[in-house]
């Protein structure tokens, strides 16, 4: 638990923290989950730069069709919004229930997403919901949807001197709910689902299933073809595969997306 | 019952505040971290990656080349007379194979320390303890307990002919017969899983040793600081006389700190090496290897009973993972839950045979409970078998089977006497607070909502207050169970308390300035308690085995009965009467029926210190020194009663009541009592629903942090309703028994007891621990299909 030797620097602004990325630096967001990594020797960054102190990265504001949210707004920021809890609700659902109270005071939107641990509930809850990053760096911004930010295990689509800036969610996500199933109160998620029911349809999304977060299509599919819960619930984890693991079997977890499918569907319906 | 304010004067069962408290809630505790000495290094350990291996070489030339590294120590190297020694030799002849400070020619556990690095800086440290290269050679592996007993299985140490560490039996004459002569037996396999004990200050340890002097101080986070200086002594080569041992503030041990380990002795040795001091903290990952685990026992019940469920005969054969060593009492804890197998019940004939076996996993030794949980979980699964096979209320078939009031004092078929006992009135009063009688309309009422809901009890007694020496010794424990204390009044009347015993977290300095006070009459608020220094105490046992109070705070009340003796003599002649004329008012000497003839032990206090007429034959100062051998042990008990209700959906286990009625006798202070049984069910309730140290078979620690280790959170803390009973012990003078580890012992099986009551509707009748809601929801997959 003793993490290696390291060059600290802590950004005041955007182009400052670009440079530090570009450099080599490792970003370091709300630390919920590098630090621990480094803790462990599981991660080893020469350098680290400091997000903490970059004011245009914190806040929530609506722009159009869409709410903006600066990548370093922390869970517990997230959560109480009220924006967000009208028309984004499965993503305020899923911050509240991050780890406990200390980790939502300090782990970010932002943070969440660029470390893509398969175990995550925002990167689920934002892929259900429909929402994007803007992402910063010597090429200039771009818009990557969520769905094609996290490619694998700890990995994202980022190039190496990006850094998410913005996570834009919709507004038009509709009555939307986060689902999840952990054994204690401050556990990852073992299985976590999110469903939006929007006027394009229902979308839904799972966390730990498999190395990202993974759209539920066979549920999405029956139900938006007219099909029965009961169907849909049938459908939950086809073409899923996790993994066996102390938390119980491949086919337990199956068993589990299908359950929180079922209970995000029905407190989505009564919103 | 839980005390929010001071309400009272602070004597003896009042409901005062913690006095250690708030320098921990503000931060101002002082851990051994907390510690900087001047020149200090820091150590580093190389630990086996490997269950088994043989180690070729050692190359620390990178690590050495690093600047700020000091010295990398080896077997080789590191200056110490001899391995880690245990003082447990139950029924003799037990296997105790060498555990070097620093592995000699095998690692045989993942954590094994094989190397030690002392650089400038702890990052440092770790930095260059990943640069020595280790080359080893693995060889083949058992961490199965069971397994390990096999013909042809591994051999965790080759100079043996088995895994095989000792075999303890009891048998009573009459078993065989009793036995065949049972109308009904039944049978059940328990297994009690590996657990870690888990403080929130893990270990730590800094080495001071002088080469002018050859004194060396030893500042460790330990329950025992007298069991380390001898041991530094002996393996370090150096006379007792000139080790000190100091503990700080110590943040929980729980069993964990109850013994003496080999960076204890590696740090004093490593000084001595470097010249400066050497400090030590282990982090959390390495506490998972390299701090003992706990219980790892297989059981095996058969049960002999006649038509109404009662035990005629019991068989318990088991088998205790020990892993690769035995650590300071790693034998004997077995041996506990041995004494313990009957339980509460009168049961005359046992046959009791426990296999304790070597392995490639770290040490076990006393996990909060030691040995006790293990004996008490399984006969209250037992219990709730023999109900279930024939009909039986669960807490009707307990009744049958108790020891009866009449007839204490009870000798248990394993040789205990138990002092005193009201187990069927703790029982009865369990039942009415839970509302037993009633529960089947919640079963009900939960089946409405997707929910198995479930019953379970418990009802144990224990054994504390270790221990009578001539009883230690007669269990093969090389060390004595008594308990000194001094009592020491200034000249101002204030007091000081010098106690043995050794608390990391138990706020001994509050239940010893309420005996204080009510015992010799100086407030509460003037009895400063100095304890964990072995500067200051003759010799302590330490704080373990619930004994502080039952041992400890007997030693303290004999040394207060003799200050107050002799303050009656100073009395007596400063009074000019005879010491039968003087009558104890609680906080004076008076002559009877003259309260204006008195004198208050302060002014006595001051007399005493002042000298200036003291009687003939009196020495100056009130002061005195206990050292009080228990007579016998006490045997706390009483009835859990726990409700869950588990998750059609999901498997997912929820304690939703818990009601706890204990019986620890007298109580001093009855905040520690009910904080310890909160505690202890917590961490009970860890077992039986989270925890869980899991090993690969191929030797690797799979439960390395706390995302995979589960210890319960606050937000996973159940309703509790605390009651007790008082059956005072009658055998010490306070009737008080020991409260610190009934709550675990209880706890894992009133929850158990009580999913299993849950699935029954399903036709489940037995659960193994822990209860994570993907094993439920495997077992309601197999009784459903």
């Amino acid at each position: 638990m003793i993490p290696s030797t390291l060059e600290y620097t802590k950004a005041t602004s955007l182009d400052e923290a670009l440079a530090a990325v570009k450099a080599g630096a490792r970003p370091l967001a709300g630390g919920m989950s590098l630090m621990p990594m480094m803790r462990l020797r599981l991660a080893a960054p020469g350098a680290v730069v400091d997000l903490g102190g970059v004011p245009e990265l914190v806040g929530i504001c609506e722009d159009g069709d869409e709410i903006a949210v600066g990548a370093m707004t922390t869970h517990r920021s997230v959560a109480n919004d009220p924006l967000i809890r009208e028309h984004c609700h499965v993503v305020a659902q899923a911050a509240a229930g991050v780890g406990s109270m200390t980790i939502r005071n300090r782990g970010t939107i932002g943070g969440s997403l660029a470390h893509a641990d398969p175990h995550g509930d925002l990167p689920a809850a934002i892929l259900a919901a429909g929402g994007a990053v803007i992402v910063r760096g010597s090429g200039g911004e771009r818009r990557i949807d969520v769905g094609d930010l996290i490619t694998s295990y700890l990995t994202t689509s980022l190039a190496e001197d990006e850094l998410i800036t913005q996570v834009r969610l919709p507004k038009g996500a509709g009555q939307s709910a986060y689902a999840k199933f952990h054994r204690r109160a401050i556990d990852w998620s073992i299985i976590g689902v999110g469903v939006s029911i929007g006027a394009d349809g229902v979308r839904a999304a799972a966390t730990g299933v498999g190395d990202h977060p993974t759209r539920l299509t066979g549920f999405e599919s029956v139900l938006n073809a007219g099909g029965s819960l009961e169907d849909a619930i049938a459908k939950a984890g086809e073409g899923l595969s996790p993994l066996g693991d102390l938390d119980g079997s491949t086919e337990y977890k199956l068993h589990l997306v299908g359950v929180l499918a079922a209970q995000a569907h029905a407190e989505a319906s009564s919103r | 019952m839980a005390t929010t304010e001071r309400l009272t004067s602070g004597g003896v069962g009042d409901a005062v505040l913690r006095k250690e408290d708030r320098k921990f809630v503000t931060g101002e505790g002082r851990y051994v971290d907390d510690l900087k000495l001047p020149g200090m290094l820091h150590a580093a350990f190389v630990r086996s990656s490997f269950g088994h291996a043989k180690i070729n070489s050692i190359d620390a030339s990178a690590a050495l080349a690093m600047p700020g590294v000091h010295a990398v120590l080896t077997n080789a190297t590191l200056p110490v007379e001899t391995g880690v020694l245990s003082a447990s030799n139950p029924g003799g002849d037990v296997r105790h194979p060498e555990q070097a400070i620093l592995a000699k020619e095998f690692a045989r556990y993942v954590g094994e320390p094989v190397a030690m690095v002392i650089a400038d800086n702890r990052y440092l440290a770790r930095d260059a303890a990943d640069a020595v290269q280790v080359d080893y050679d693995p060889v083949p592996v058992v961490v199965d307990a069971e397994k390990a007993l096999e013909p042809g299985a591994p051999l965790v140490h080759a100079e043996y002919d088995s895994n095989l560490v000792k075999t303890l039996a009891h048998v009573t004459d009459g078993f065989a017969d009793a036995l065949a002569k049972a109308p009904k037996k039944i049978s059940l396999r328990v297994v009690n899983q590996r657990v870690t004990p888990m403080p929130m200050e893990t270990r730590g340890c800094i080495g001071d040793w002088s080469n002018s002097t050859g004194e060396v101080t030893l500042y460790t986070s330990t329950q025992v600081a007298h069991f380390v200086r001898t041991f530094v002594s002996i393996v370090c080569g150096t006379s007792e006389a000139k080790v000190r041992v100091v503990t700080p503030d110590v943040g929980g041990g729980f069993g964990a700190k109850l013994n003496t380990y080999r960076e204890e002795f590696a740090v004093c040795a490593a000084s001595k090496v470097v010249g400066r001091p050497v400090k030590w903290i282990e982090d959390r990952t390495e506490n998972a290897v390299a701090t003992i685990h706990g219980r790892d026992q297989v059981q095996y019940y058969e049960a002999g009973v006649d038509e109404n469920g009662k035990i005629l005969a019991l068989k318990f054969d088991a088998v205790q993972n020990n892993g690769a060593y035995n650590q300071l009492l790693t034998p004997s804890i077995s041996h506990l839950t041995l004494f313990m197998v009957p339980g509460c019940y009168d049961i005359q004939d046992v046959s009791i045979t426990i296999r304790q076996v070597f392995t490639n996993t770290t040490p076990t030794d006393a996990s909060r409970g030691a040995g006790r949980p293990e004996a008490t979980h399984g006969i209250e699964r037992l219990m709730d078998a023999i109900a279930d096979d024939l009909g039986i209320d669960a807490a009707e078939v307990r009744r049958r089977n108790f020891i009866k009031a009449d007839q204490f004092p009870y000798t248990s078929a394993t040789g205990l006497a138990y002092d005193s006992g009201e187990y069927h009135e703790t029982l009865e009063v369990a039942l009415e607070l839970s509302e037993y009688a009633g529960f089947e309309a919640r079963r009900a009422e939960a089946a409405k909502r997707g929910k198995y809901r479930g019953i379970g009890l418990s009802t144990y007694v224990e054994v504390c207050g270790l221990a009578p020496s001539a009883v230690t010794a007669a269990l093969g424990i090389g060390a004595p169970g008594w308990e000194h204390s001094t009592v020491r009044l200034h000249p101002t009347g204030k007091a000081t308390v010098i106690t043995g015993t050794s608390p990391h977290g138990q706020g001994h300095a509050t239940s010893w300035s309420q005996i204080t006070q009510t015992e010799l009459g100086i407030p509460f608020d003037d009895v400063e308690v100095i304890h964990g220094d072995t500067a200051f105490q003759p010799y302590g046992l330490g704080t373990y085995g619930s004994r502080s109070l039952a041992v400890g705070g007997i030693a303290l009340y004999r040394s207060l009965g003799k200050v107050r003796e002799k303050a009656r003599e100073l009395a007596a002649h400063l009074l000019e009467c005879s010491i039968d004329d003087l009558e104890w008012t609680g906080t004076s000497w008076q002559v009877k029926g003259s309260p204006d003839r008195a004198k208050t032990i302060q002014e006595l206090a001051y007399a005493g210190w002042a000298s200036a007429s003291l009687p003939e034959g009196i020495e100056p100062v009130l002061e005195a020194t206990t050292f009080h051998d228990p007579p016998n042990f006490t045997f706390p008990f009483g009835t859990h009663v726990c409700e869950v209700e588990i998750d059609q959906a999901t498997g997912h286990v929820e304690v939703v009541n818990y009601t706890a009625v204990d019986d620890c006798g007298n109580v001093i202070t009855p905040m520690i009592v009910d904080g310890q049984v909160h505690g202890g069910i917590i961490q009970g309730l860890g077992q039986a629903l989270f925890e869980e140290t899991v090993y690969s078979e191929d030797g690797h620690m799979l439960t390395p942090t706390l995302v995979e280790y589960l210890v319960p959170s606050a937000a996973d803390v159940p309703p509790m309703t605390l009651h007790r009973t008082t059956t005072p012990s009658t055998s010490n003078p306070m009737g008080v028994k020991g409260i610190g580890e009934a709550g675990t012992i209880a706890a894992s099986s009133a929850i158990v007891n009580a999913a299993v009551d849950a699935l029954s509707v399903i036709g489940v009748r037995h659960l193994e621990m822990p209860m994570q809601p993907s094993r439920i929801w495997n077992v309601m997959q197999e009784a459903t299909s």
